[in-house]
């Protein structure tokens, strides 16, 4: 940690939260305002004339239970790698990425369930909706899926042989937060269509 | 120790340490243009930000002149502009395009992205005692998408089509339907691409100002020892990132109802141009205001909080006093930063807001009132009785005081949604914003360069030039907006080309030309300002001494011409608060000065 900080060319003392986490606690900050806008947005379009619903694919459940279990697996790798146990937690982080894509798969086939049945971005109902705000979200995750990699392959360069637990951390806070993200616009759209 | 350094004659300054750790070589890239100091960046966007201050200036002289002398044609301007002066008279398109991008350009690009990205980068490590921000690479960064945003913002204005023409506001349908007008086409595309790569670029900026000020202070320097500028910057910082993500979710939704059929803003159009009815059904623009004013209310508050606390270190150093009222500015900040994102709606009193709501927004957008008339005494209060400096940049900061008054007071008219009503959309809502926030957030950042250019590039400006400048640009201000709440009195509508069609503004005609005539030589005067400021780069009387304005804040600690890391050896420890002037018999004491045991309290 103190090497890592020392990269930055911090010298002054390192008082409570690194300023990596810190910025991502904001970061996190800014994603929710994105999706409040958003989720807003659905319940004052709700209200008016010309509201559609739609329901919500079953596929969503299982891509549900897969996110929760990647939460798990990042959990796991996260105290892997505090007790230094490399192996494992390399696994583990594998496994939390490819959750991640097989999330995002069943996202991609829940949307294509939805556009085969007939509905389209044609309209403004909760479908759209939920094409987008879904849509946003995998994004997301698919960019914690790539910060998983990066990560991944640090812990094989050779050069790298610190054992530095900020950016593990960081990644896992992001993941973790993805993930309440997804159970929360899951819930939202079980109750509001 | 690197040859380059020495050849640039700059000081080796980056400590015997671990700071030595990240000095590579710096080559011309390196330094200055993918310069990952934060000074450097500081200086990137200050430029930046004037070339774009000299482009939306020059869009408005040109609609002045259009407003000044409708009947007019002149054909040099054709020979100048080409296809967007035919007949040497400003088409209607190209002059809802120029009203359109003055908006855009000046509200983010030079006052959001100019002000706080010049002043932010600049101040808040070299105040709290930071050698760089929390991630410099982010830092870079958000310049990057900055100028990158820049440049596909000008680029649009030279498509076939045009740049963008509904309103720097782009309220659906005219930035949804590409054929509701020509600049709707790909001028829009150009627009939002623009603003996606603006709100990249302040997301990643603030999120780092944010955790460098929570985390990279010196010792000794604890939160209620911040100078007020750092705590103005920092609540701007939380603003942004707060508020521009809702923007972002507002415009997903647009880009989807443009180019993907969908109608979240859309319903019941017929389009007279293609003789159209359009399928789109149940979609609202109101719900697209309600997303923009969300970010757009906080937006001016980005703009303004930076000036103001720009105002508040520059006075008290002048004033040679401690500033008055130290908390109740921070509380006063607090509450305007939370009351921002409660009174969006007071831009949406006539949209067939419920009037029940709208007087909820009224109570709430009034009680701003409350934090910012407690500032502007506690600014009062600090002159008063003063033994002051009347600097260049005092000058600005009290011509700053002046114009948020005067501004302020209008926004309490407009705050009312009963006067509103008359009042919405009209030349009263154009003198009121560009008083209190257009013009003095300029004397904001006048006042900040002239107090911080000697840290800036070691050299002075000229004070010659800056009385002339500062006494010209404030006098041209009021005689070009006072006039206008007169004509938004009687009712003159904003953004139209033409009012001689109207029995009942014509007797505006003289007015306006004066306004324009006042607008055209308060624009010349600026060049003033860019020759002083660029000139004093290289040709300014030279910095001799490490604190000019014999400041108590940590910059001046600093050498005359700091390097990347700031300080050459340790970060120096702090021991009070930023505003020791004349204490105990002592003209001021530094920050870093330990308390001394017989000291009086303040
Ligand atoms: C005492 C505090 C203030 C009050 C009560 C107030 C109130 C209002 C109201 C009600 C409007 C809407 C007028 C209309 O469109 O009909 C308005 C417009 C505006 N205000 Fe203020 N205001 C205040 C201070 C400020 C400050 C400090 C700034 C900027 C720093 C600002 C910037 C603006 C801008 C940019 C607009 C117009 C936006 C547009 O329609 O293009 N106001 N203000
Ligand atoms: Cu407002």
């Amino acid at each position: 940690m103190v090497t890592e900080m020392r990269n930055e060319h911090i010298d002054q003392k390192n008082k409570g939260t690194h300023p990596h986490k810190f910025t991502l606690w904001v970061g996190i900050a800014s994603i929710i305002m994105t999706f409040a806008g958003l989720t807003s947005a659905f319940i004052v379009k709700k209200h008016a004339p010309g509201w559609s619903t739609t329901e919500v694919p079953v596929i969503f459940l299982y891509s549900t239970i897969i996110i929760l279990a990647s939460s798990a697996t990042v959990h796991l790798s996260l105290k892997a790698f505090k007790e230094r146990n490399m192996l494992r937690y390399r696994s583990l982080i594998t496994i939390t990425a490819l959750l991640g894509l097989l999330f995002i798969v069943c996202q991609i086939i829940g949307f294509s369930q939805l556009w085969n049945a007939g509905i389209t971005l044609e309209g403004s109902g909760a479908a759209q909706f939920l094409y987008i705000i879904f849509g946003l979200h995998a994004l997301h995750v698919l960019g914690g899926a790539i910060a998983l990699f990066v990560i991944f392959f640090r812990a094989y360069s050779s050069k790298v042989r610190r054992y530095n637990v900020v950016p593990v951390e960081v990644v896992s806070t992001y993941w973790h937060f993805v993930d309440a993200l997804w159970v929360y616009l899951y819930i939202f759209f079980l109750i509001n269509v | 120790m690197s040859n380059d350094v020495a050849l640039h004659g700059h000081p080796e300054v980056v400590g015997s340490h671990e700071a030595h750790a990240h000095h590579h070589k710096e080559t011309f890239i390196t330094k200055y243009v993918f310069s990952q100091d934060h000074k450097m960046i500081a200086k990137q966007f200050l430029i930046t930000g004037m070339v774009w201050a000299v482009i939306g200036g020059l869009m408005s002289v040109l609609f002045r002149l259009q407003l000044g002398f409708p009947d007019e044609s002149f054909p040099w301007l054709e020979d100048v502009l080409g296809r967007w002066a035919k007949g040497g008279k400003i088409s209607a398109e190209n002059y809802y395009a120029l009203i359109t991008m003055h908006g855009t350009v000046l509200v983010f690009f030079v006052l959001t992205g100019g002000l706080s990205g010049t002043f932010a980068n600049f101040l808040i490590p070299l105040q709290i005692g930071a050698r760089d921000m929390a991630s410099p690479m982010m830092n870079m960064l958000s310049y990057w998408f900055f100028f990158g945003g820049s440049i596909v913002m000008i680029s649009s204005l030279f498509v076939q089509t045009g740049p963008f023409s509904g309103g720097w506001t782009a309220y659906p349908p005219l930035s949804a339907l590409g054929d509701a007008s020509p600049g709707s086409k790909v001028g829009m595309d150009l627009w939002i691409i623009s603003m996606a790569m603006f709100i990249i670029s302040q997301l990643l900026a603030g999120l780092n100002y944010i955790s460098t000020v929570l985390n990279m202070r010196t010792k000794g320097m604890s939160m209620n020892r911040l100078p007020l500028t750092v705590w103005a910057l920092f609540f701007t910082a939380v603003l942004g990132v707060l508020s521009f993500p809702v923007l972002l979710s507002g415009v997903v939704l647009l880009i989807f109802d443009r180019h993907a059929g969908s109608s979240f803003y859309l319903s019941d159009i017929f389009i007279a141009s293609t003789n159209t009815a359009l399928p789109n059904e149940g979609g609202s623009a109101i719900l697209y205001q309600h997303l923009f004013w969300f970010l757009g209310h906080p937006e001016v508050y980005i703009i303004l909080l930076p000036a103001m606390g720009i105002a508040s270190e520059v006075l008290s150093v002048n004033a040679r006093k401690p500033i008055f009222g130290y908390f109740a500015m921070i509380i006063s900040m607090f509450a305007i930063t939370v009351l921002a994102f409660l009174v969006w709606a007071h831009h949406m009193f006539v949209t067939g807001l419920n009037p029940f709501l709208g007087s909820v927004f009224v109570l709430l957008t009034l009680m701003i009132a409350v934090p910012s008339a407690i500032k502007v005494f506690n600014w009062l209060t600090t002159l008063f009785k003063a033994n002051i400096r009347f600097t260049p940049a005092m000058l600005c900061a009290i011509g700053f005081v002046s114009l948020f008054i005067s501004g302020g007071l209008t926004g309490i008219f407009l705050g009312n949604s009963t006067l509103d009503i008359h009042l919405h959309d009209t030349y009263f809502v154009i003198a009121h914003f560009h008083i209190v926030m257009g013009v003095s957030a300029f004397f904001g950042m006048f006042a900040g360069v002239y107090h911080w250019f000697p840290k800036m590039y070691g050299r002075y400006m000229n004070n010659t030039l800056a009385y002339i400048h500062f006494w010209g640009t404030i006098i041209g201000a009021y005689l070009i907006f006072w006039p206008m709440h007169y004509e938004g009195f009687a009712g003159m509508p904003r953004r139209y080309l033409d009012y001689g069609i109207w029995e009942s503004f014509k007797q505006f005609a003289e007015l306006n030309k004066f306004i324009s005539i006042v607008a055209i030589i308060t624009f010349a005067l600026q060049f003033l300002f860019l020759f002083n400021f660029f000139y004093s780069i290289f040709k300014g009387r030279k910095v001799k001494d490490q604190n000019p304005w014999k400041a108590n804040t940590l910059e001046w600690t600093t050498p005359i011409n700091p390097g990347h890391g700031n300080w050459p050896g340790e970060i120096p420890e702090v021991h009070r608060w930023a505003y020791d002037y004349s204490k105990d018999g002592r003209d001021f004491i530094p920050q870093t000065e330990p308390i001394d045991p017989n000291e009086s309290k303040h």
